[in-house]
């Protein structure tokens, strides 16, 4: 894990050195908005006069004081943007995927319990269409259908600004807001669980042990949630992990199209105002969640099934 | 019910499976009877419909298999036309199965304890606490040293033989009138097998009828009162144990016997280790008349014309149309006269 | 199931091995796929023809309306840019951008998969660490910050695209490399002197086929889903018209011509759903345990 970390930073730092021009210039931002006094500062401070070993280590040396430099364009130091913006991303990352994995796993549940039949086929082709569609349409059809058309939820933002509500109201309004993005950014992976847990329960129910189960004269419900589900919901948390990186690479989509204040929508305006280092300091602190989720994953693996700790 | 009246009796069962619009019967016409405190072998080399006639004792046959015929009578009850529901209070309290492999027959992420007291809880009204109690009882009676420990602990945490203990205890939990055992021992090291018969053997003294399904007839010898050999879904022979290893009468039984390694049988030659020549037919493509014939060197032409009809004998039943030449003097055969 | 097939497939004789193409042509799913993905080609190969002007003229009066125009029949855009002619001329560039991304991630997944699997040990941890490295940085990210710092033309979109999407098919390589490698054949190569560059090409490989085809036409899908994401943003090549950009253009005007944006979107969903389709399809026929039922 250690080692990931610290190729991700080599990986900045490789980025960084190239982008065009001076890599003072990409830490400043879009070259003229920062004061020569500051681009002075930053040469000095990351030693670019220096050969890039030496280089590489005060960037690291940078790294490990949590400085990931200033944000010319939002007059903040890159960490404090982005963590101002990371709470909203994450409520947005749990929603999706707690939608995806819950509403998944049902109908992946009810698709294998009528494998060959009418509902099976339905939800099947449901889950094949939501794979294959790209996230940013679904986010605009959802806008056009439920907000422009119908008028239910709001179109973007996380809050009723002029509404200024406090306390439970506060709750209510981000939840409505957060509906939208939320089922979008969820629909795709949605498909992915369904699709998984589908083949998992179709899978652990051709087990040995669940034979036993059905031999023991065990009450079909009983079969179904702790013999198989249980079992059948071990690829879905592995799954999880391996998808952390992908979702926050769909919330970039998704923050811009529903304008969500948080990480995503950080990166496209970065990206727009050229601010490169802003935008390498959220590729490093989303890689930093991945692990940090991964770490979780493992964790709560060791907790469902009892076996891996002969593996470790 | 009297004492002596059996605790099982399999009544002409057939096991059909329709697919694509063919019907194959993987087992015919099968009868049977197992007593209280008795064990009945069922031996046979794979492919001829043990293991799913062991199923068909319990109402799993899975699809599109169907067992069908008069009856499998339980306890006097006959199983054959219950409801699922009715099946699955029968299934684990009043018949219950041990299968061959003890590596993958226990839920992974359940601890052991759990997996018994569920057994008992779903079949009894038995508190959590009586449940537990019981279950520790039952792994104390299967021999698992520590019980209280290994109640709290995961399959994986145990041997292949401690395993099959635990499932045992589990086949236990509400004292059934049949104990099926399909290949208990097979997956096991031999001194392992050893231990687990025994343990069978001691659990039926409560008056408890086994069946113990086998390829094996090592397995056999000393733990099965009487033995039953299938060939393509038929009953060949149907014998005494001693008997039937004395005095083998079906072709397809001394092949069985020669077959297997060790021991040599009294009086007669060294038997070397002889397979049995070509393999189990496939349902599909059964041969004429006797479905063992081409396998036969005692085959004639009339084993190839008619199906040999089930002889009973004094002390069982044969189905061999030349079994008279078998029971010449020279095999002398004293228990085994045609009835 | 078990029961059944040891009961069963004895007594089944199964007639002679089909061709790959015969067995992907038994089911409907695949057959789809293909159909469409056919179509999609032929959209691609003959843009030229039937549409000969540059798609990001404008050739028209601009918020036609899909079947306004007979001329038009998927409507104009709000600069009057025909919108067929861009959905004609966005399937040469999805496919050609998804196709060469996938190249350049085949050989990099193959590469490092096979290398990793053949020599094990130190090679083998240090290119699976490198692997993980890029498993963790999240991809579309990581292809935007690529993309924005080499500047958005159609080869870095291919290079960013092919750069963070072979971690998975490498894992999957080594995999298969680390199962074959034991085995007899490879084993028999070694002891007869061949080099190693020739046992993997001629006797690895080719055994690994079958996966690899599979994770490629997938891959193609999903490398179609991230162009067209990148270019929603901005990302892609300002010259060439897209799917992607296309929506992203029809975004301005949603709330009153929500067409622009929708139907370039389900040309982009049937790409994806018929590469998709034609992936599962490959991975039932190629899958030798599906093949005896």
């Amino acid at each position: 894990m250690a080692l990931v970390v610290l190729g991700i930073a080599v990986v900045n730092f490789f980025l960084l050195h190239l982008a065009p021009g001076d890599a003072a210039q990409v830490l400043a931002g879009e070259a003229g908005s920062a004061t020569p006094e500051y681009m002075a500062a930053l040469r000095r401070q990351f030693g670019l006069d220096q050969p890039l070993p030496v280089q590489f280590v005060q960037y690291l040396g940078n790294l490990l004081t949590f400085n990931l430099g200033f944000s010319f364009r939002h007059g903040l130091p890159v960490l404090e943007l982005i963590g101002q913006r990371l709470p909203a991303t994450l409520l947005l990352m749990t929603a999706s995927i707690g939608f995806a994995v819950l509403a998944g796993s049902a109908l992946g549940v009810v698709a294998a319990r009528n494998a060959g039949r009418l509902a099976d086929t339905l939800i099947s082709t449901l889950a094949l269409l939501f794979y294959a569609t790209p996230v940013f349409w679904i986010g605009l059809v959802l806008v056009v259908v439920f907000s422009v058309g119908l008028d239910w939820l709001p179109v973007g933002g996380m809050t009723s600004v002029e509404a200024g509500y406090g306390g439970w109201d506060h709750v209510k309004d981000v939840a409505r807001h957060l509906v939208l993005p939320a089922a979008t950014l969820g629909l795709f992976y949605l498909a992915i669980y369904t699709r998984l847990m589908r083949a998992a329960m179709l899978e652990v129910t051709t087990q040995d042990f669940v034979r036993t189960a059905v031999a023991k004269g065990l009450k079909p419900r009983r079969i179904a949630l702790r013999h198989v589900l249980r079992n059948a919901l071990l690829p879905v948390v592995t799954m999880l992990g391996v998808q952390v990186g992908s979702i926050l690479g769909g919330a970039v989509l998704v923050e811009t199209i529903f304008a969500w204040p948080g990480l995503g929508r950080l990166a496209f305006e970065a990206l727009f105002q050229r601010d490169l280092n802003l935008l390498l300091g959220i590729l490093l602190c989303s890689s930093a969640v991945v692990v940090v989720v991964n770490l979780a994953v493992d964790l709560l693996y060791t907790v469902l099934d009892p076996r891996i700790e002969l593996a470790r | 019910m009297t004492a002596s009246s059996p605790v099982l009796e399999v009544e002409d069962l057939s096991i059909r499976f329709q697919e694509r619009g063919r019907s194959l019967l993987a087992v015919r016409n099968l009868s049977f009877q197992v007593a209280r405190g008795e064990t009945l072998a069922i031996v046979g080399e794979s492919g001829c419909g043990k293991s799913i006639t062991a199923l068909a004792l319990l109402g799993l046959v899975p699809p599109p298999g169907r067992a069908e015929g008069k009856a499998i009578r339980l306890e006097g009850r006959n199983l054959l036309g219950l409801g699922p529901e009715a099946l699955r209070d029968v299934r684990g309290r009043r018949i219950a199965m041990v299968f061959q492999e003890p590596m993958t027959t226990l839920n992974p992420v359940l601890t052991i304890g759990e997996q018994i007291v569920e057994t008992i809880r779903d079949h009894e009204p038995a508190s959590r606490r009586e449940a537990r109690d019981r279950a520790l009882t039952l792994l104390e009676r299967v021999h698992i040293p520590d019980p209280v420990r290994r109640f709290g602990e995961h399959p994986h945490r145990l041997s292949g033989g401690m395993r099959q203990r635990v499932v045992i205890a589990m086949a236990l939990a509400c004292n059934p009138a049949v104990l099926v055992a399909d290949e208990p021992t097979t997956a096991l090291d031999v001194t392992i097998q050893a231990q687990i018969l025994d343990l069978i053997d001691e659990l039926k003294q409560g008056g408890m009828g086994v069946v113990l399904i086998t390829h094996d007839l090592g397995v056999v010898a000393g733990h099965a009162e009487r033995v039953l050999v299938m060939y393509a879904g038929r009953k060949v022979e149907e014998r005494a144990a001693a008997d039937l290893f004395a005095t083998p009468l079906h072709p397809y039984t001394r092949g069985l016997i020669a077959a297997r390694p060790r021991r040599r049988v009294e009086g007669g030659e060294r038997p070397r280790l002889v397979e049995i020549p070509g393999t189990v037919p496939s349902l599909a493509a059964m041969p004429p008349g006797c479905a063992f014939a081409p396998r036969c060197a005692s085959a004639t032409e009339d084993c190839t014309a008619a199906e040999p009809p089930l002889t009973s004998l004094e002390d069982g039943q044969v189905a061999c149309l030349r079994v008279g030449d078998f029971l010449a003097p020279s095999h002398s055969l004293p228990h085994a006269r045609l009835a | 199931m078990s029961i059944a097939q040891s009961v069963l497939p004895a007594a089944e004789e199964r007639p002679v091995r089909r061709g790959l193409f015969a067995r992907l042509l038994r089911r409907p799913s695949p057959v789809a796929g293909l159909v469409l993905l056919g179509a999609i080609l032929a959209m691609a190969a003959l843009a030229d023809v039937a549409y000969p002007v540059d798609p990001l003229d404008m050739v028209g009066t601009p918020f036609l309306w899909p079947g306004a125009d007979p001329d038009f029949p998927l409507g104009t855009d709000m600069m009057g840019r025909d919108i067929a002619a861009g959905i004609f001329h966005g399937a040469r560039v999805s496919l050609l951008i998804g196709g060469v991304a996938t190249l350049v991630s085949l050989v990099i997944g193959v590469g490092v998969g096979a290398i990793a699997g053949f020599f094990r040990g130190r090679a083998d941890h240090a290119l699976m660490h490198v692997t993980e490295l890029f498993q963790t940085i999240p991809p579309f990210l990581f292809a935007i910050v690529i993309v924005a710092i080499l500047q958005p033309t159609m080869t870095n979109v291919v290079l960013a695209i092919g750069l963070t999407s072979w971690p998975s098919l490498a894992r999957l390589v080594r995999a298969e490399v680390l199962r074959l490698r034991d085995g007899e054949m490879v084993q028999a190569s070694i002891v007869l002197g061949l080099s190693d560059a020739r046992i993997i090409l001629t006797h690895v490989l080719p055994n690994v086929l079958a996966p690899i085809v599979v994770s490629a036409s997938i891959m193609v899908a999903s490398a179609i889903l991230t162009e067209s994401s990148l270019a929603f943003l901005g990302l892609g090549d300002p010259n060439i018209v897209s799917w992607g950009s296309m929506v992203g253009a029809g975004r301005e005007v949603l709330r009153t011509d929500w067409y622009v944006a929708t139907v370039p979107g389900l040309a982009i969903v049937a790409a994806v759903l018929a590469l998709n389709l034609l992936g599962d399809g490959l991975n039932d026929a190629l899958d030798p345990r599906q093949n005896r039922r």
